[in-house]
């Protein structure tokens, strides 16, 4: 049966929710979990599901400290906030309370990168991934559209022990058109086109880009592989290594500081196993000016037109 | 049991505790001394009294659940749960060491009896919220008892727990503060004062009852009444001296950690070890 959260929506906070109602059907142990935030995330969740909606107001410390209480009752806690104070905010409690005693947490955390880049660095989760990819245990995943958001959250309550589901924009373009062609699996990362001169490994919203900037390098007659990294702790190594083959080398794309994100786990693995140029697409380490996620995605040379030229620089140096 | 016989009996098991948990730590050459006295009459009530728990079945869904969220005091905790069966006594004199299930500060993966880790202050309390809230929804009858620290109450996570706790009415959680006056620095009022302590808890919602931490009978009829109270959480202030039992230590701050090794196994003769 055709099933509301499988609907391609631009935005992917109604494919959460929709998806957030169907589990909770399925699944008497799913709770949601929020620091004052609902009302733009699961709206519906909290109207139709009020005896499983806990607000703990402006509080994330203790939201995430109650949801390892509530995952040692044996429930499924989905705790949701802005990336900003979910990971720094609560980083302890996400550190010491539900990964290093392994709790069924699910951590949902909402406007990571630049999404709220016209709100100022106060509010911009710029460095969420780079600080989960340091804890033990935790799993990261970061959907490209509502479609990986969609399995993403299913493959989370199916999965035992954290995970930490990062969003960006609001809303940002489909990636999987026509649904997902192969399944989707925690740690596997999704091949989405084939290309020999150079290798783009992206996440989240990138994901699009890189698959407009593969678009426009064909027409110049460079052909480039896009690889959907949704899960970035465990990093697919298989993949990587996949992605070296590549003549040119590796582009890595992601809505995060370029230190110790996906760019940095491509390079670890890279390093040791398979060494090959590497060129880190993303947020400089810098607290960034203000302005629209475009706008800023143009400033830090992470629009497509910058992923064109990256790429054309790569495959002119090697040639040069 | 009569009521007088109940008392001796656990004044009796709190000195056996305060006797192995110095032992204990003056095996393994380092831990908190202390912390794990103020503690040892309360502890002794709840685990050989008050708790339905079945060390049989330490996961057992409908037990009632401890977390000590002054991790610091795990040596007392470690042993009364090995005099209760959770695991051998011959762990006990692992205590600190590579490979032990008993480490400096409790964890739930590692340790049978331990219902949440703990040592981060205010981080237990915090997680005892939600184990209390998911008790309630899931319509489960156990209660979840917690302690903190006097020193813990520094720190804003406390209060952020306080507040969530009364606003959902968790009759279910128990607290109870171990007041010593102490923390590791020194005296708390010079420190960073946290009195008026009873008047802080009832302004957040919850019920409170001040005692004295080392009086069974006052133990006893606190724990009794918090557990029948309806609609608002407990927090029983329970006046304590730190380092109670061994003389040397008693309200001595410094005895937070090991002051000097020599001088304890000395106290340890003063418990009849």
């Amino acid at each position: 049966m055709y099933k509301k959260s499988e609907c391609l929506f631009e935005s992917r906070f109604p494919a959460l929710e929709y998806v957030l109602e169907e589990v909770v059907n399925e699944n008497k142990k799913i709770i949601a979990l929020t620091a004052d935030i609902s009302s733009r995330i699961v709206p519906r969740f909290v109207v139709n599901h009020p005896d499983r909606f806990f607000n703990f107001g402006i509080a994330e410390q203790n939201m995430f400290g109650a949801a390892a209480g509530f995952a040692s009752a044996g429930l499924i806690p989905f705790a949701m906030t802005l990336s900003v104070f979910v990971t720094m905010r609560a980083c302890e409690q996400i550190r010491t309370d539900i990964a290093y005693t392994n709790s069924n947490v699910k951590i949902i955390a909402t406007g990571g990168g630049l999404a709220y880049g016209k709100l100022g660095s106060t509010h911009m989760g710029i460095e969420d991934i780079s600080l989960m990819r340091s804890i033990p245990n935790m799993t990261i995943i970061v959907p490209a559209d509502s479609v990986e958001t969609t399995h993403a959250i299913r493959e989370a309550v199916r999965f035992n022990g954290p995970v930490f589901i990062r969003f960006g924009q609001k809303e940002n373009p489909i990636v999987h058109v026509n649904g997902l062609q192969k399944e989707f699996v925690i740690g596997k990362a999704i091949k989405l086109r084939s290309g020999n001169d150079i290798s783009f490994i992206a996440t989240g919203v990138m994901v699009s880009k890189a698959i407009e900037a593969c678009n426009e390098l064909k027409k110049l007659g460079i052909y480039a592989s896009v690889y959907s990294f949704h899960t970035i702790k465990p990093l697919d190594k298989e993949a990587v290594l996949d992605a070296a083959d590549s003549k040119y080398g590796l582009i890595t794309l992601e809505d995060n500081n370029v230190n110790g994100g996906l760019g940095g786990a491509v390079a670890e693995v890279l390093g040791s196993e398979k060494p090959r140029p590497v060129k880190r697409i993303g947020i400089p380490d810098l607290y960034p000016v203000i302005g629209s996620p475009e706008e800023l995605y143009k400033e830090y040379n992470m629009d497509v037109s910058a992923i064109v030229r990256t790429s054309m620089e790569m495959t002119k140096q090697d040639i040069g | 049991m009569k009521r007088e016989e109940l008392i001796h009996d656990l004044e009796e098991k709190a000195y056996l505790m305060r006797r192995e948990t110095i032992r204990m730590i003056v095996e393994s050459g380092s831990g908190h001394p202390g912390p794990c006295l103020s503690a040892a009459d309360i502890l002794t009530v709840l685990y050989f009294h008050v708790l339905r728990i079945d060390p049989e079945r330490p996961y057992w869904e409908e037990r009632d659940r401890f977390v000590l969220s002054k991790g610091h005091a795990a040596p007392i905790l470690y042993t009364i749960l090995a005099h209760r069966g959770y695991f051998p006594k011959e762990a006990l004199s692992t205590l600190r060491q590579i490979n032990s299930i008993l480490q400096g500060h409790p964890d739930m993966t590692k340790t049978p009896g331990i219902d949440m880790t703990s040592g981060s202050l205010g981080h237990g309390f915090s997680a005892s919220v939600g184990m209390a809230l998911g008790g309630k929804l899931d319509k489960k009858r156990f209660r979840v008892f917690v302690m903190l620290g006097d020193g813990e109450c520094q720190e804003g996570l406390v209060w952020e727990s306080a507040m969530s706790a009364a606003h959902y009415k968790l009759n279910n959680l128990i607290g109870i503060v171990d007041y010593n006056k102490l923390e590791y620095d020194g005296e708390i009022s010079k420190i960073m004062e946290i009195a008026p302590l009873v008047d802080k808890w009832q302004s957040f919602g919850w019920h409170t009852r001040r005692i004295n931490g080392h009086n069974m009978a006052e133990i006893l009829d606190a724990l009794n009444e918090a557990i029948v109270i309806r609609e608002r959480p407990t927090m029983i202030i329970a006046d304590t001296i730190k380092g109670k039992g061994v003389s040397f230590m008693e309200n001595d701050y410094k005895w937070h950690s090991i002051v000097d090794l020599k001088l304890m196994k000395e106290g340890l003769k003063g418990l009849g070890g």
